[in-house]
């Protein structure tokens, strides 16, 4: 509940104050946002004398117009021969200034590329992030194999250690893009993309596919939870486990409707037979502060009409209609809502 | 000015006349209308289809707008507004932004040239036809429900044949190949006329700015189409045929075709803006009532921008991983190419300062142009280096730069264009009141609707998405877009409210009411479908300002209505001096029968292979008809009227 | 303006022209370096592929046998011979120099399509086999392509100058040799990378 209101309260922030992009949480999103402001003071500049110099040049033909009598369109003149070489100076000087504006900035961004590409490298922890249509498949593969474990859709970094993101696609090109943090890296199949970072300020920063996917490109949202090296690494150790037993008997009569109904074919709860790897991983879903691709609070409403008729949330997305009549509903809800 | 009602008759001039006539007349009827070879015919068409597709392109942005004025909106599904960005994209760039300029090329500059019509009057034909007949196809699965929906760009392994079955992305490559195939048409022709036909006396550096900017255009065409060709194909191939371009688990490469789209996808845009560039020259001289400053530099602008957008592409891929040295000679290449268009914007700044201005609704488009246009091409700049970029890419921050541009750049110049040689195509003056408050609406409306974008694509908005989280705080500043959006297009329809009154209602234009200096305004208003009677001679860079404009004009060029031949005179290339003269063919139907057959074979393919075999007997049958010369067809007298039984004067031996 | 202008007549200028003079030229030029700006980038998506693979073409496929590929080159090679002499009775307007040398030229047509028929066999790949059999077959499916128009415009003015011609044919019998030219010319590196990369690289 309070991880809900947490991940309510950092979308709804999204909106006001700073955007995104301009309020970095970590040193990558810090230097773009560096970056940004020189850049856009620097062409504000160039914008306003542009502007100016518009203003006087309609100002003074205005004047002259004035000036000649008669109607009709004034009869055209040639120019001035000792103005034309004046004019030609002072546009030689303004590109010139251009020229060299543009040099400046050539050398802060490429100054600030290399900066970020070679920031993070050193023992960073590596999360594995699969773009599908239309969610996101993390892994944590760090330390020894039988403790990596898979997640869905929202990702726990510790504050203040390099990260490494190795990015993928299973089925067609997605963006990774937590605009507080970094800018994005496109998901390419066949490809290996990564991305360097590192988070300074805890919260929860909400960041979207950036690149057309298909039907549900608009509702794949990203969670990324940054929290002290501590709680990072109790969320861990709780993820390494399986999945708990059922407490009761509705938990239980829930754990089976699950494994009875298709919900295996897709989805894996490990600790149970079902090792679907075509949907997220729900081991641990109750954990999490959304649902649907962070589209969706995790609450009891929204994960029944999730499951019954996810069609209806996100038309055209890969999870078909389950039809279960009631009181298996409420079981199989009781369970999901178990899997903490 | 000879041909005009300015100039005194030279001897032979009524026969003369009514030969021309005579070898240009297509005939009554719709196959008339389909015959006709003339410039200014197929000219005026490819400009008033263009604006067609603009309005269908524009309805579909207004219901984007609409699906996004409130978040989680259900008024539009995912799948009707993946259909409506992507048509509404591929139909302006495609079927617009081009297209329009081409037409304005083809009408104008054998006009300003001096000379009767373009080089390959069928060919020219037949690529309006094409054109035309594309975009009618694309439109036609759209209304069925097989419109395209992976966006105008339509990236695989998104749009390839596992994640996009069925016939939608096969309608929009097609659509793509024919498309080109219009623009090379077009290219080809300014390229030949330009090079070829110019009047005598008209040196290189005697032609008009405009012609300039469209004989660079034709240049980037040629040699940018033919990727978009090859992308687009590799991408049917691999949907129709199983080839494996794109597959990486078979040695394909997602990234080959985006290197491939964006080699041509980036020239593009360049495409689109440089003939707007040419339109502005023509503007502002006319109406600073003396030329654009700085001729040389202005050419050599046009060139140099011209050849640094075909070293910019890889701008579009900063997202995708690819190395940092290449990447950071892009980000070079894309600021350099703010130069020589930051020049042109000066020498234009000193030519109005220095002359004596005329408020007409051209020139208020054209402040307007520089207003809006720099602040686009700044958010370029500011684009071009890669970690911003990494920031904004594919975001509502680009949505609003691409609209700066090309809206600012492009549409804004087309507009006061549009407006300026409305008096030459159709002989009236459209209202200077309507046309105010329509520049008022447009400029208004469009800065509401797009400048809102730049703070949605940095709070975080992606684009093309059919709706965003109620939580995510972007739902004021899109409705304030919606509002910007309905001042836009009732701008808009006040623009073409105001062309289409005024084009049967309006004020009867001479042949130069705004007293401009270019050729096409010594013809008369509209021009017969012949040009000039008698082509001018030229004396200096500022045709009709110069003093001895009208003092000479070239005679001796044959007509043959029999045969449906009329003669042009060919110059020399660099100093124009008369050469030759070329007969060039009259109406024809053949161009028509083969753009149909193209595209019906084009449009077969998506359901057959065989499709090009077959369709290739159509194609060549009716290629045999082009060389064919047939006589124009019987006059019909009315009553009361005598025939003209005057012989054709004999032809000289060649 | 009340004075009547001076008048330039041109009918003493000559109607037709070889060459860049004319415009048929312009056309035929600005097709090949359409067509010419294809293939380059036909040619290097090839590459772009070849950089993605350790080993070219890609295990199992052997690279195309050789024999067909190579005698074709020489025709089409040999076939600038009969090009240019048709150019050459072309342009001095001989008829009958070229009727005689179309007619040859239209047997090198017959010959190197045959033989491109049998290449097209000896490929050791297939367009859907992967990427690089898709790469190869677009390569010589285009140029093949070409080849077949080519050979159809020939075909078209052999009938032409059979017949009997006006003076625009000769003009474009000789830009038909242009095109010739290019359609020779730029399978040179399309057999290079074709039949010698994989074994010499």
């Amino acid at each position: 509940m309070k991880r809900a209101a947490r991940a309510a309260l950092a979308l709804a922030l999204a909106g006001c104050g700073r955007p995104a992009a301009l309020d970095p949480a970590g040193p990558q999103a810090a230097r773009i946002a560096d970056l940004w402001w020189l850049s856009f003071a620097v062409v504000a500049a160039v914008y306003a004398a542009v502007l100016v110099a518009l203003a006087l040049a309609v100002a003074r033909g205005r004047r002259a117009r004035r000036e000649s009598a008669g109607d009709g369109p004034p009869a055209p003149r040639p120019p001035d021969p000792a103005r034309t070489r004046r004019i030609a100076l002072v546009i030689g000087a303004a590109s010139a200034a251009s020229a060299a504006v543009l040099l400046v900035l050539l050398v802060a961004s490429v100054r600030t590329g290399r900066a970020i590409a070679r920031a993070e490298r050193e023992h960073p922890l590596v999360v594995e992030v699969t773009g599908r249509q239309w969610w996101w498949s993390v892994r944590y593969a760090d330390g020894r194999a039988s403790e990596w474990f898979e997640t869905a859709n929202e990702i726990h970094l510790p504050v203040g250690r390099s990260i490494r993101l190795a990015l993928s696609a299973g089925d067609v090109i997605h963006g990774f893009w937590v605009p507080a943090l970094h800018g994005k890296r496109d998901l390419i199949p066949g490809r290996a993309n990564e991305l360097f970072l590192r988070v300074e300020r805890p919260g929860t920063y909400v960041g979207r596919c950036a690149e057309f996917c298909g039907h549900q490109h608009a509702k794949m949202q990203i969670l990324v939870v940054a929290e002290a090296p501590e709680a990072f690494e109790a969320w861990r150790a709780r993820q390494r486990g399986p999945a708990r037993e059922p407490r009761n008997e509705a938990e239980r009569r829930g754990r089976e409707v699950f494994l009875s109904s298709s919900c295996p074919l897709c989805h894996a709860i490990r600790g149970t037979s079902a090792g679907g790897q075509a949907g997220p991983d729900l081991t641990h879903l109750a954990s999490r502060a959304r649902i649907a691709g962070n589209w969706l609070p995790n609450a009891p409403g929204h994960l029944a009409g999730w499951v019954l008729d996810s069609q209806a949330v996100k038309p055209g997305n890969r999870m078909p209609p389950n039809l279960l009549p009631g009181p298996d509903v409420q079981a199989l809800l009781a369970y999901l809502r178990s899997l903490e | 000015m000879s041909g005009d009602a300015r100039a005194p008759a030279l001897p032979g001039e009524e026969e003369e006349r009514a030969r021309l006539e005579r070898a240009l007349d297509p005939g009554p009827g719709l196959r008339g209308w389909l015959r006709s070879v003339s410039h200014r015919d197929v000219g005026r068409r490819y400009v008033a289809t263009a604006f067609v597709f603009f309005a269908l392109a524009g309805a579909a942005a207004a219901a984007m707008r609409a699906q996004l004025l409130f978040a989680d909106n259900d008024w539009i599904g995912p799948d009707l507004y993946n259909q409506l960005f992507t048509m509404h994209g591929t139909t302006m760039m495609f079927l617009f932004a081009v297209p329009v300029m081409e037409g304005l090329a083809v009408y104008l500059v054998p006009l300003m040239l001096g000379t009767r019509n373009v080089a390959f009057p069928r060919l020219n034909a037949f690529g309006y036809y094409t054109f035309a007949l594309a975009g009618i196809v694309l439109w036609t699965a759209f209304a069925l429900d097989v419109g395209p929906d992976t966006g105008w760009f339509s990236y695989p392994p998104l749009a390839g044949p596992e994640f996009s079955p069925g016939k939608r992305v096969d309608f929009w490559a097609q659509l793509v190949t024919l498309t080109e195939v219009a623009a090379l048409v077009a290219a080809v022709e300014i390229v030949a006329t330009t090079f070829r036909q110019r009047a005598p006396g008209m040196s290189l550096d005697r032609i008009p700015l405009f012609v300039w900017a469209m004989l660079v255009t034709s240049f980037m065409v040629v040699f940018a189409m033919p990727a978009v060709m090859l992308a687009s194909t590799y991408l049917a191939l691999d949907r129709l045929v199983g080839t494996h371009f794109f597959n990486p688990v078979e040695g394909g490469e997602a990234l080959l075709y985006q290197h491939l789209f964006w080699f041509f996808g980036h020239p593009e845009v360049y495409i689109i803006f440089v003939p707007a560039l040419g339109i502005v020259s023509s503007i502002v001289s006319a109406f600073a009532r003396r030329p654009v400053f700085g001729y040389p530099a202005m050419v050599l602008s046009l060139i140099a921008t011209g050849f640094v957008s075909f070293g910019l592409w890889v701008h579009h891929m900063f997202a995708t991983g690819l190395p940092e040295l290449g990447e950071s000679f892009f980000t070079a290449a894309s600021l350099l190419i703010a130069l020589p268009t930051g020049v042109q914007i000066f020498c234009w700044i000193a030519t109005l300062w220095t002359g004596r201005l005329v408020f007409a609704t051209p020139l208020l488009y054209v402040i307007g142009f520089v207003a809006t246009f720099v602040l686009g091409g700044l958010t370029g700049v500011l684009q071009a280096s890669v970690p911003i970029d990494t920031q904004v890419h594919d975001t509502f921050f680009v949505v609003a730069h691409l609209h700066y541009t090309l809206v600012g750049g492009a549409v804004f110049p087309l507009l006061g264009g549009i407006h300026f040689w409305f008096p030459k195509l159709t002989g009236r003056m459209a209202s200077e009141r309507l046309g105010k408050l329509g520049f008022a609406l447009v400029f208004a409306g469009f800065h509401l609707t797009f400048f809102p974008m730049h703070q949605l694509g940095l709070a975080g908005m992606p684009r093309r998405v059919y709706t965003y989280a109620p939580d995510s705080g972007f739902e004021p500043l899109n409705q304030l877009a919606g509002a910007g959006a309905a001042v836009l297009a009732l701008g808009v329809l006040v623009f073409a409210g105001n062309l289409l009154w005024s084009a049967r209602r309006g004020r009867v234009a001479g042949p130069d009411p705004w007293g401009a200096e270019t050729l096409e305004w010594s013809a008369p208003s509209p021009p017969p479908r012949y040009g000039f009677l008698h082509p001018p001679v030229v004396f200096g860079r500022d045709g009709l300002w110069e003093r001895e404009a009208g003092s000479a004009v070239v005679t001796g060029l044959r007509s043959e209505p029999e045969s449906g031949t009329y003669e042009v005179l060919l110059t020399n290339l660099v100093d124009a001096r008369p050469e030759l003269r070329a007969d060039l063919p009259g109406p024809s139907i053949f161009p028509f029968l083969t753009a149909v057959s193209l595209v019906g074979t084009l449009v077969a393919s998506v359901f057959t292979p065989w499709a090009p075999v077959f369709g290739g007997v159509p194609i060549f049958l009716s290629l045999l008809g082009w060389p064919v010369r047939t006589p124009p067809a019987p006059v019909v007298l009315r009553e009361g009227e005598v025939p003209d039984v005057r012989p054709a004067p004999a032809r000289a031996a060649p | 303006m009340s004075e009547r202008p001076a008048a330039l007549d041109v009918s003493v200028l000559p109607a037709h022209a070889f060459g860049s003079r004319g415009l048929a030229w312009w056309a035929t030029v600005g097709f090949i370096v359409i067509e010419a700006g294809m293939f380059a980038m036909v040619i290097a998506s090839l590459f772009y592929l070849h950089g993605e693979e350790a080993q070219w073409p890609p295990a199992p496929f052997a690279p195309p046998e050789l024999l067909w590929g190579t005698v074709n080159t020489a025709i089409l090679l040999l076939s600038a011979w009969p090009n240019h002499e048709m150019r050459l009775a072309a342009e001095r307007l001989d008829l009958a120099g070229v009727r005689r040398w179309i007619l040859v030229a239209d047997a090198f047509s017959v010959a190197f399509l045959a033989v491109r028929w049998l290449e097209l066999g000896d490929l050791n790949v297939r367009w859907d086999s992967n990427a690089y059999g898709s790469v190869v077959w677009v390569l010589i499916g285009f140029h093949t392509f070409h080849l077949l128009t080519d050979a159809i415009e020939s075909m078209v003015l052999t009938a032409m100058v059979l017949g009997s011609p006006g003076p625009r044919r000769y003009v474009d019998v000789s830009e038909n040799g242009i095109y010739w030219y290019f359609v020779v010319v730029v399978w040179i590196p399309i057999y290079a990378v074709v039949y010698l990369l994989p074994r010499w690289w």
